[in-house]
């Protein structure tokens, strides 16, 4: 994790003696079951290992629960779960990637479970291919794109997208109460 | 030894707000008929002390005016002048004046003195209308009306005059060393001015000369000074330029119109360069700004003032008391641990315990730092009440009860808006005019009562007006009309009266600018449920209306009860708890149907099994392993089952929100000692919740504990 963190400085360092290339976002990519995938580094708070949390009831399983971050409270999404893949015991490599995201109702903090961290690239924006169409089974509104790098695909993912619809409100019991009380 | 006087500002502008405070209550209590000497001398000493700290400072602007007003407070002191109505009006416009001066004063901001100027010519008016009747002929004076036409209009001519004032300096103008921009500002400070500065000598680039002035200005000056006090101005550069000052008939409405006076046509080209133009273009509007718009500057003024609070002397010794006590206790362990054995372990947990309870006592004393009492709020009710009725042509009494009811200062700040809105609305829509209220068989003075007062650990804030309350067939046909309900719904009083906090619901036959637009009340409701709070209407058609604002006490701290549920462990409000036990196995019985109830006393009382509508894997399913704490919350008690109860522990409650949502049954999350989170149980919830579960479970209702035994 210190070594994907080092990397991290490294590569911002480069990228600001070569910022002339127009218009490169800078990615950071993490493993998933084989798979790499990449965040926009900018939304990226902090990387931690992983500690265990605090769950919260009636919520779903990918939803952890919550973490103390320096006296906020923090909820821990385990995107392997959101995603549908096989579950796996969280190891010593296992990190957190505490993320910026943006939703409507303002900016919230959240974590990111996932298997490893693994780099920082530069990309450009005409890299970057539209994810396919599969169809309406698979949703692929939270894929930012696809890119190629050193012949790996790598899925870059739109966090705000990914992210934000849990923190979307539930149908409270306080809803359901003043449905009932109307009717 | 020279003093940074500046050092003191801050405090001189609170210490002056609060002087207006005292002098805005007081004239509000003021009776002109029967005039209360206490009340004119609190007034006259809040007037006196801003005046004189103000001259200290060099604030002569509001020195200068508030000693004509305590000029006047001064002779109705000392019963040489009988106080008429018009002067408490006056006297409370000067205190808006003086407050939007101190205002200015504090951010930095340039000081409007024209309303100021206003108000001292009223002053001097009154002042100067008595000055031949020799102090005693009381009898003479209050037949005469104050601030009388006659008085007035001899001053008049003098008063509010518009001078056109065409100024063509000389091109050497810069290089004797005058500035036109300080003379534009001096005559600023004599009244409304509008500047408009002419271009046409302005030579070509290349024929300029940068220290030249090729400007001339056109300034309209609307004051009540003379001509030679405007030309006192210009002196210095009298000889030089040419200054043609002529009075217009009007006001700024005769501005557009062209003078008859313009003849002085200067036709000297000269060189001048653009770069100059250029400067003083970008000064002038700015320094125009400046003069004709302060009013407008005070909004953003006032978010960067500091805030600050008045904490009684008796809090602060309490809390000095408490953290000497604290010292000698850690001296006291201090010494314990020096040289410890065992045999001292009794003393070290006794040593402990003392300084638990020292911990306590300082954690309550500061949050009590921060409780101020309501009056705050209140203190701006008696004034809007008195503007708004006169606007509205009604009458009027309002009362407040309970002022001295504490409550933290983040409420307070919050609960404002809302208040005034429900007050407002209480004035506009609850009351009716006199005519209907005499019509109604009622006093012709309606009454508003604002009561403010504990109830556990909560304030409650009681908005009564004793108007015609809500109109039942008014809210039904309005609601129906906008689809809110259905044609045929029938709906109890309570469901009619919850529709008024519908977003978008009004039914003011008329939109005034009071109220009656439809934004508001769901915007009162959703301000005080941000604050954890709720609100209620009760309402009587032709007897009046009661909103009733519940609030927690602060929003910071919260005392609670540690419980374990399986491997988790939650906090219980202690508030809500009334007590736990261990149950008594032949107490507990199963109604078919498949809920628990349990006897406590002569009361059948539900059981929530927490392990089941959180979905935790409990130690033990069995309810005699378990422990059950009763709890109440609105009038329903359940006893919720859990594993263990650990300690009582004061929490500091985080919001889930912040980063995720609500979460049903969890009011918030606390970080314990060890540093992990621990969820905040909402009893209101999860009752409800039990019930769902329960219904979902076999379709049947939870039971009300209000059912007693037989």
């Amino acid at each position: 994790m210190n070594a994907a963190q080092e990397r991290l400085y490294d590569n911002s360092d480069m990228d600001v003696s070569g910022q002339e290339n127009d218009q490169t976002d800078q990615y950071l990519t993490f493993i998933m079951a084989d798979e790499e995938y990449g965040v926009d580094i900018l939304s990226v708070q902090e990387i931690r290992g992983w500690e265990s949390v605090t769950p919260i009831p009636n919520t779903p399983p990918h939803v952890k629960g919550v973490i103390n971050l320096r006296g906020t409270i923090v909820p821990i999404v385990d995107l392997r779960q959101r995603f549908g893949l096989e579950n796996v015991e969280y190891g010593p490599l296992t990190v957190v990637i505490v993320l910026k995201v943006a939703t409507r109702k303002g900016a919230r903090v959240m974590g990111i479970v996932v298997d490893a961290v693994s780099d920082v690239y530069s990309l450009a924006e005409e890299e970057m291919k539209a994810a396919p169409d599969l169809g309406d089974h698979v949703n692929t509104l939270y894929i930012k794109g696809l890119v190629n790098v050193n012949n790996k695909m790598v899925i870059l993912l739109d966090i705000n997208e990914l992210l934000g619809a849990d923190t979307i409100p539930d149908v409270s019991i306080n809803t359901i109460k003043e449905i009932k009380e109307a009717q | 030894m020279s003093i940074d006087l500046s050092q003191f500002h801050q405090v001189f502008f609170e210490e002056s707000f609060e002087g207006l405070q005292v002098m805005e209550s007081s004239l509000l209590d003021l009776d002109c008929e029967n005039v209360d000497s206490e009340t004119i001398n609190s007034i006259f000493r809040a007037a006196h002390s801003i005046k004189g700290s103000s001259s200290t400072f060099g604030f002569t602007d509001v020195a200068e005016f508030t000693h004509v007003l305590e000029t006047l407070l001064d002779q109705v002191r000392e019963g040489s002048r009988q106080l008429q109505p018009d002067h408490v009006d006056l006297l409370l416009q000067s205190v808006d004046c003086l407050r939007g001066m101190l205002t200015a004063l504090q951010a930095g901001a340039a000081l409007d003195t024209e309303q100021s100027k206003i108000l001292i010519q009223a002053f001097n008016d009154i002042l100067d209308g008595r000055q031949p009747v020799a102090p005693g002929g009381e009898q003479a004076l209050s037949n005469e009306t104050p601030s009388s036409p006659p008085v007035a209009a001899s001053q008049c001519q003098e008063e509010e005059i518009t001078w056109h004032i065409q100024f063509v300096p000389d091109v050497n103008l810069l290089r004797t060393g005058n500035e036109p921009l300080r003379m534009f500002r001096e005559l600023a400070e004599m009244g409304e001015l509008e500047v408009s500065v002419n271009l046409d000598r302005i030579p070509d680039l290349a024929g300029l000369n940068p220290e030249e002035c090729h400007l001339s200005w056109d300034l309209y000056l609307s004051t009540g000074r003379s001509r030679s006090e405007i030309e006192e101005i210009f002196e210095w550069v009298m000889d030089e330029s040419d200054i043609t000052i002529t009075a217009t008939a009007g006001l700024f409405t005769n501005i557009a119109t062209p003078q008859a006076e313009e003849h002085e046509l200067i036709a000297e080209p000269d060189v001048m360069g653009a770069a100059e133009a250029e400067v003083q273009n970008t000064v002038k509007p700015a320094d125009k700004q400046a003069v004709t718009k302060p009013a407008q500057q005070n909004p953003a003024a006032k978010s960067s003032e500091s805030t600050s609070i008045r904490v009684s002397i008796e809090k602060i010794d309490s809390l000095v008391n408490l953290v000497g006590e604290l010292v000698i206790t850690q001296s006291m362990l201090g010494q314990l641990g020096n040289e410890f054995d065992m045999e001292k372990l009794q003393k070290l947990q006794e040593g402990l315990a003392q300084l638990e309870h020292n911990t306590r006592e300082l954690q309550e004393s500061v949050m009590r730092i921060r409780m101020l009492p309501i009056s705050f709020t209140f203190s701006r009710f008696p004034r809007m009440v008195r503007d708004l009725s006169k606007q509205l042509g009604k009458k009027i009494d309002l009362k407040l009860v309970g002022e001295q009811t504490e409550l933290d200062k983040t409420v307070m700040e919050k609960i404002g808006d809302p208040l005034v809105h429900l007050v407002r609305n209480a004035l506009d829509h609850g009351l009716e005019s006199p005519a209907e209220r005499r019509a109604a068989g009622k006093k012709e003075t309606g009454t508003i009562t604002l009561n403010a007062f504990h109830q556990g650990g909560n304030i409650m804030i009681e908005i009564i007006d004793d108007g015609k309350g809500l109109n039942r067939e008014k809210i039904l046909n309005k609601a129906r009309t906008n689809g809110v309900i259905g044609e045929s719904e029938v709906l109890s009083d309570e469901q009619i009266q919850e529709l008024i906090f519908q977003p978008g619901f009004s039914t003011a036959e008329q939109v005034t600018d009071v109220s009656g637009r439809g934004v508001g009340m769901d915007v009162v409701r959703r301000n005080i449920l941000e604050l954890n709070g709720s609100i209620e209407v009760r309402s009587v058609e032709g007897e009046g209306s009661t909103f009733t604002i519940r609030l927690p006490l602060t929003l910071a701290i919260l005392d609670g009860q540690l419980i374990d549920v399986g491997s988790q462990t939650f906090i219980v409000p202690l508030v809500s708890i009334v007590e736990s036990l261990q149950p008594d196995m032949k107490l507990i019985n199963h109604v078919a149907g498949g809920c628990d109830v349990f006897r406590l006393r002569d009361e059948y009382i539900p059981i929530i099994k927490l392990w089941e509508v959180f979905g935790v894997e409990p130690r033990s399913k069995d309810l005699a392993d378990s422990l059950l704490v009763v709890v109440e919350a609105g009038n329903a008690k359940v006893a919720v089952v859990v594993d263990d109860l650990l300690g009582q522990q004061q929490v500091v409650i985080k919001s889930m929100e912040t980063n995720y949502k609500k979460v049903d049954g969890i009011s918030g999350a606390t970080i314990l000692g060890d540093g992990t989170v621990s969820l905040i149980l909402d009893i209101t919830d999860l009752i409800y919740m039990a019930g769902e579960h329960q219904q979902s479970k076999n379709g049947l209702k939870l039971i009300s504990n209000k059912t007693r035994a037989a």
